[in-house]
């Protein structure tokens, strides 16, 4: 059953309607610290629309200089037109939502244009596609010489999600890291100071009319730690992020969640779906109240097919999960695409062609239906140093 | 054959079935048996318990029974071990191990811990060689404008963590029970808000001291409102509404079970709004725990009232508690059906709430502190 996309209109004219309906006996159940957002009964619909069966979100959000690092990687400038180009590919590949609700963006590309004058947000609008937002402005080093970080981008926050949200902007994203495998790590600093920075920046994002995608992601990263232990500090994390949500009185049933998949270090040997779908479920089962409409995994180094798969697994493992088991996927949407394209004009309809088989792959991975075989299969992890130093650029 | 604690709470959760809280202090027993015109005498308290244990088909409708230790040591009049009698039916023999209620120092008047945690580990260990196979523990929360105090939240979570864990390490399935009270003149609404706080700072706790949860069971009161709130009693429909989205918010589904407690409803308010919180999450799907019950008063009043006119009407009490049984095994499917006059309560909207169920200012340890 296909939700409906809701017509970007004042949340005001959404409330007096609201409150021309309601009967006066009706009992209000709303949260003991939740904020009055007059936003909340569209956020609610807005997450419930994003994490519908069969859909999941395009992860292009990446920075500047992130996305500079990928385009040289296919002898592209990093300038802004071939960035504007790039992202142009990606979202006027055509039929691109029936797969994808939703896309990330980076701040430069939500003013953006295609070729034709058309901006990206309406495109993505024309093909039933949420804009969102990436708003953290990124990762801090954190003190105690383990390389641990927090994610920057607090201040500000409410003006700019207003901005982004008169742009058309109806979601937004911000990506906590908590680094796993060496002893010491994740400290209790790291654990609280990256669930408090999330939590607050999903009340801002619910106070100003974005639903908040929180991004918790205990990383892949070296070492031989095994899944069990990523599994334990995953439910670590997640249960703070929970608690503190609640406490600061966001609404639940208005956010998504963008966690990992729970694997073993990148120098284990590599878990096969079945076992990463049983943990990874656990761990969710463990972690997150039914109120989440959606949890979309991040794909982080896994392979395009190792991502697929993984996903397919997963909802085979839990047909009735409370929350949509669904992806938000950036390179494994991308790599193959960007590989095909080369920024080159004649190969724009190929490399189109793979971003909507993978999309389509993954799109039935998330209701457990992929049967392959796998648009791209075979590929190594795609793994990227983390970037620190912030201030987003 | 060891079942683990995950195997247990799901045979306690198993759909349709529930729990019989038949674990009532002595001292509680007491002022419901001498209510009824009862003498408080340990072979009435064991003829008692032994009407309901001995109710032939109880095992249909009730997975576990929870006891008080007096009980779990009883016999029939036969002789025959109760928790044999049990286990001969299928339902699982369960143990109250709190030791009751106390004021909490620095929180507001009213507010209580509850005691239990020295020499519950030891107490587990006996309690397992006597064929327990799941605990219950108690903490209540007391309701207004401004309580409970985030002290009385915090320490009674973390208490029924330690507790939970605790049992956990000796083989018992622990059943976490922090009952918001009934007493009071506070909305549903601010009820609905406490509910979300105390559950969620309940489940933090769980977090915090590693409970299994799959092992583990949450017995919380329905949201309703204060039995002197303005506006009387809330309709079935908001009472599920808001118990649902409340639980949604805060209880992750690796719980496999929440048993709630009737705490005040009358035996037919209990059913029907049950029957509702079903039929409320099968609407909005995706509600993975069972939601059951773990009645005391409400599956036990009416019963009381007919066999304390006359004990030997042991039949008669049987079928009446199998009764009451069974119509709450239908609520916990979504498939009790409300016509009037088919539930077997004969005690109508007579209601059940007692006044001694929190803190009464009694002092500890002379065996009144209410439970």
């Amino acid at each position: 059953m296909q939700a409906k996309m809701q017509a970007p209109r004042s949340a005001v004219s959404g409330r007096a309607a609201a409150r021309s309906r309601v009967s006066t006996t009706k009992v209000v159940c709303r949260a003991l610290n939740s904020m009055e957002s007059p936003y909340a009964e569209e956020l609610k619909k807005t997450a419930a629309y994003i994490s519908q069966k069969g859909k999941g979100i395009l992860a292009s959000d990446e920075s500047n200089a992130t996305t500079g690092k990928r385009l040289e990687s296919v002898g592209v400038e990093n300038t802004e037109d071939n960035r504007r180009a790039w992202r142009e590919l990606l979202y006027t590949a055509p039929g691109l939502g029936q797969y994808i609700s939703g896309a990330i963006m980076f701040e430069e590309t939500l003013y953006q244009k295609a070729r034709d004058g058309r901006q990206f947000v309406d495109i993505l609008l024309a093909q039933g596609i949420y804009p969102g937002i990436k708003v953290d402005t990124g990762l801090q080093i954190l003190p105690g010489g383990k390389g641990e970080t927090t994610t920057q981008g607090l201040d500000g926050l409410a003006d700019r999600c207003k901005a982004y949200r008169k742009q058309g902007a109806r979601f937004a994203k911000w990506r906590a890291v908590v680094k796993i495998g060496e002893a010491g790590c994740p400290s209790t600093t790291a654990v609280l100071e990256n669930a408090h920075g999330l939590a607050r920046y999903a009340q801002i994002c619910q106070e100003n009319g974005l639903v908040p995608i929180v991004e918790p992601e205990v990383t892949l990263g070296p070492g031989d730690y095994s899944i069990e232990e990523t599994a334990f500090w995953s439910e670590r994390v997640y249960s703070h992020v929970m608690r503190l949500l609640n406490e600061y009185g966001v609404v639940l049933e208005g956010i998504l969640l963008k966690p990992n998949m729970c694997l073993p270090g990148l120098d284990a040997p590599v878990a096969p779906p079945k076992l990463v779908a049983e943990v990874t479920t656990r761990t969710m089962m463990r972690s997150i109240p039914p109120a989440v409409p959606g949890i979309h995994f991040l794909s982080g180094g896994m392979s395009e097919e190792e991502s697929t798969l993984n996903l397919q697994a997963l909802n085979e493992a839990c047909p009735d999960a409370p929350w949509a088991l669904t992806f938000s996927y950036g390179r494994a949407l991308q790599s193959s695409t960007l590989k095909t394209w080369a920024g080159k004009q004649e190969n724009w309809d190929a490399a189109q062609s793979i971003l909507l088989k993978l999309a389509k792959a993954n799109s039935e991975a998330s209701t457990g239906s992929f049967k392959g075989p796998h648009p791209v299969p075979g590929g190594g992890r795609i793994l990227q140093a983390l970037r620190t130093g912030g201030a987003g650029k | 054959m060891a079942s683990s604690l995950a195997d247990v709470a799901a045979q306690l959760s198993a759909p349709g079935k529930g729990l019989l809280a038949s674990d009532e202090s002595t001292a509680t027993i007491g002022k419901r048996l001498e209510k009824a015109g009862l003498p408080n005498t340990e072979e009435i308290r064991r003829a008692y318990r032994e009407l309901y244990y001995t109710t032939p088909g109880m095992g249909q409708y009730i997975s576990g029974v929870i006891m008080f230790k007096e009980t779990l040591y009883q016999s029939t009049k036969a002789g025959r071990p109760f928790v044999e009698v049990l286990a001969e039916q299928g339902i699982l023999a369960g143990i109250k191990v709190d030791e009751g209620l106390e004021p909490l120092a620095g929180a507001a008047d009213g507010e209580t811990h509850t005691k239990g945690l020295e020499g519950l580990e030891a107490n587990c260990h006996e309690y397992v060689r006597a064929g327990a196979k799941f605990a219950k523990w108690r903490a209540t929360l007391k309701v207004t404008d401004t309580l409970p105090s985030a002290l009385a939240v915090e320490r009674n979570a973390d208490e029924l963590a330690q507790y939970a864990k605790i049992c956990q390490n000796c083989g018992l399935v622990p059943v976490v029970e922090p009952e918001i009270l009934i007493d009071g003149s506070h909305s549903q609404e601010r009820f609905g808000q406490v509910t979300e706080q105390v559950i969620g700072a309940t489940v933090a706790a769980l977090w915090r001291h590693g409970v299994e949860l799959e092992g583990c069971l949450l017995k919380p009161q329905m949201v309703i409102p204060g039995a002197d709130a303005e506006g009387g009693k809330a309709s079935a429909a908001d009472v599920a509404r808001c118990t649902v989205a409340a639980l949604r918010r805060v209880v992750p589904p690796a719980i496999p079970g929440i048993m709630f407690l009737s705490g005040g409803q009358t035996e037919e308010e209990a059913t029907i709004n049950l029957n509702a919180v079903n039929r409320e999450a099968q609407a909005v799907g995706r509600c993975a725990w069972a939601l059951s019950f773990s009645f005391g008063r409400a599956l036990q009043a009416s019963v009381l009232k007919l066999w304390s006119t006359d004990q030997t009407r042991v039949a008669e009490a049987q079928q009446l508690a199998l009764a009451l049984a069974r119509v709450n095994s239908e609520a916990a499917l979504g498939r009790y059906s409300a016509s009037s006059g088919s539930h077997p309560s004969t005690l109508g909207a007579a209601t059940l709430h007692e006044t001694f169920r929190g803190w009464n200012g009694q002092p500890a340890g002379n065996g009144t502190a209410a439970q």
